[in-house]
């Protein structure tokens, strides 16, 4: 059999993604046993336009990523879109809650027309996507998942059940409970509730799933008297981008 | 032969967190007409994007700007957030922050020393030829940075975005077991340091001298000041962080959308040359052993020595890491101090309005963040300096005194010893890749 050519590609984001694939350690070696990675620029300076996997990291921001992105997927047999920026926009989709000229203009000054800016997309709002590894950072023990999928040919579920069924496995104690509001009952599991596990909330980085349980939620913010702005608020961290789903 | 040289050296699309950049370099009749680094920021608005939200998610989007540096921005915010709202964290929390900072300088030096540094005086294109080559070498750099990033693991929940470490303290603190999980991982590191030592006194760098200023954090205690202090330079400056503008003193440049930086001269440098020059004496007694085999001494003026300086921070970190370790096994961590998160939920940290600075030395060197707070503690405004912008207006000044030395070599290994040397800054290790693309005009 021969090995998928597998190329990494960066646009907006902070390409930890790529280098949770560093951080395998040894097992890297394993890998790259059953891949030929052909462009990686983090970490190497060969690079190739013959490729079957392209895995897709960061958000599309400009009009150059656009045709970037577009240009990857008419090459590649398969895409990924690798990590939050590219799956649900991420923390770059933060911007679009401000007017595009203002915020250049905020950090940019009167340079601001030279960064044309586009509101953040993930990259399924662009080109068609085949395997999504969520998070923010990827999970490395699902990144392994979706590799195999793709060696095998098989299509790979994203986990659509809430945060709150890995965090109950873990048995830590609800974060409600504590007098925290956690954004763990409406954001796709998968990461085995890493962030909750180590005393943190979840911040919603993996998506929301789609079929959330509204009503449950509601209660539950009855419950604890938080206003549904604050949580709406939390939410654009991550997940501001999926409104430009909403109006396809 | 020199005399009638004509070399055009145009390096383009240079991209990374922070931005995209050209290497351009144009030699007529041996005569340099351009030679310069352009660096601009890439439009990601991070401090745009801030402003509104509360100052205690400030550390979690901040360690978004940069998943290399992701401990270091994050750190840099907190101590921002912190300094904002007039808030002392505890002795035991510093100490903790200190062990994560040094985890990050440990693996980000490793990347750099092993994944960029070495395949070019090794004469390869990257570590994937070294993997049949110098097999061993390989798999010890990987076990190294696994082992920095297993640390973080057990510490803040991972070392990519950490968890647990947040504005106020940690939200999950090491139990004894975690103490002596991080001491038989980094003691298992030990050998892998020596040889890495070993290693990078068998490789030649290139000569070269250019006297600049060198900026770093400076104190009045024995420590290695890495997250306290004041901001201090070769050329005698000595401010409080809250002036880092007059240190950085961003100017914009003609030829390039860049903001540079400019101290007491021309340019300055930032990064673990800086630091070793300004506190070598502080170093622990086996990073100077390090430093005497490596030979490399304060007052060096070589900016290829940078990745030798890094080598010798590494040392220091592994070290200083197990004795904050032994420190904590032997007076035990303080459970109670653990705090929850959404502090600004609980009141328990009181909010008021203000304005904060963080200053921390990253691997690349020293990194500020400034954040301006309202009294509900939402950020009203924010600035974030990386060290690769400070060192670009350096790098360029380099290059062009760089270049007419090396006018005799051919085109290719001009392009090569530019590459090197802004390699030797470590600018990012994603955006040295690209200056592999060089491209030749003209010939």
């Amino acid at each position: 059999m021969t090995k998928p050519r597998v190329a990494f590609f960066d646009f907006a984001c902070c390409e930890g993604c790529q280098l949770q694939v560093a951080n395998f350690g040894e097992t890297l070696l394993d890998i790259l046993n059953l891949v030929e990675v052909v462009t990686f620029r983090e970490v190497m300076s060969e690079r190739t336009e013959d490729y079957d996997v392209a895995i897709i990291e960061g958000s599309i921001t400009t009009e150059h990523d656009v045709e970037r992105i577009k240009h990857i997927r008419s090459r590649a047999k398969v895409l990924v879109a690798y990590g939050s920026c590219a799956t649900i926009g991420g923390i770059n989709g933060m911007k679009n809650k401000f007017p595009l000229d203002e915020i250049g203009k905020y950090v940019y000054q009167d340079k601001a027309k030279n960064f044309p800016t586009l509101p953040t997309r993930a990259v399924h709002q662009v080109v068609k996507v085949d395997y999504f590894v969520n998070g923010c950072p990827v999970y490395q023990p699902e990144f392994v998942k979706v590799l195999k999928c793709i060696l095998a040919g098989i299509p790979y579920a994203v986990p659509d059940y809430a945060v709150c069924v890995e965090c109950k496995l873990n048995e830590n104690i609800c974060m409600y409970d504590k007098g925290i509001t956690c954004l763990g009952p409406v954001t796709k599991a998968g990461c085995n509730s890493w962030c909750i596990n180590n005393g943190n909330i979840c911040y919603g980085c993996r998506g929301m799933v789609t079929n959330p349980a509204k009503n449950g939620q509601m209660d539950i913010l009855k419950k604890f008297n938080i206003a549904l702005e604050w949580i709406i608020n939390k939410l654009d961290m991550y997940n501001k981008p999926r409104e430009l789903d909403e109006r396809k | 032969m020199s005399a009638s040289k004509n070399v055009k050296v145009n390096v383009e699309y240079l991209t990374r967190v922070e931005g995209h950049g050209n290497i351009v370099v144009n030699v007529k009749d041996g005569k340099m007409e351009e030679c310069r680094l352009d660096i601009v920021e890439a439009p990601r608005f991070f401090e745009g994007m801030l402003r509104g939200r509360s100052i205690f998610e400030a550390q979690h989007i901040t360690s978004r700007i940069c998943g290399i540096c992701a401990c270091g921005h994050s750190l840099a915010s907190i101590l921002a957030a912190e300094d904002a709202l007039g808030f002392t964290p505890s002795p035991q929390t510093i100490k903790l922050r200190k062990l994560l900072l040094h985890q990050e300088m440990l693996d980000s030096h490793i990347l750099h020393i092993y994944l960029l540094v070495a395949p070019d005086l090794l004469g390869v294109k990257s570590f994937v030829p070294l993997i049949d080559t110098h097999n061993t070498v390989v798999r010890r750099a990987l076990r190294m940075k696994k082992n920095c990033n297993d640390v973080c693991d057990i510490l803040v929940g991972r070392h990519i975005h950490p968890i647990s470490s947040i504005v106020g303290g940690f939200t999950k603190l090491p139990q004894p077991k975690d103490l002596d999980a991080m001491l038989e991982i980094l003691k298992g590191l030990q050998p892998d340091m020596e040889a890495t030592i070993e290693l990078l006194g068998a490789l030649k760098f290139p000569e070269f001298s250019r006297p600049t200023e060198y900026v770093a954090l400076i104190n009045n205690t024995d420590e290695y000041p890495l997250m306290e202090g004041e901001l201090g330079s070769t050329d005698g400056l000595k401010l409080n962080k809250k002036d880092y503008r007059k240190v950085t003193n961003e100017f914009i440049v003609d030829h390039s959308s860049a903001k540079h930086a400019k101290a007491s001269r021309e340019s300055y440098m930032v990064g673990a040359l800086a630091r070793l020059n300004l506190n070598y004496n502080k170093l622990h007694p086996k990073a100077k052993k390090a430093a005497e085999f490596l030979k490399i001494k304060p007052g060096c003026t070589n900016p290829f020595m940078n990745t030798v300086a890094q080598a010798v921070e590494c040392v220091h970190c592994l070290e200083d890491s197990i004795a904050i370790l032994e420190d904590f096994k032997e007076n035990g961590v303080k459970q109670e101090e653990a705090i929850i998160v959404g502090l600004n939920e609980k009141g328990t940290i009181p909010v008021k309005a203000g304005n904060g600075v963080g200053a921390v030395e990253v691997p690349r060197g020293i990194l500020f963040h400034n954040y301006e707070i309202d009294n509900t503690g939402k950020i009203i405004n924010a600035n974030c300096i990386i060290p690769t912008s400070q060192n670009c207006n350096n790098i360029e000044r380099d290059m062009q005194k760089l270049v007419p030395e090396i006018l005799n070599k051919t085109e290719e290994e001009i392009t090569l010893m530019m590459e090197m040397l802004v390699r030797a800054y470590d600018p990012c290790i994603s955006c040295s890749a690209h200056f592999l693309n060089v491209k030749y005009v003209n010939r």
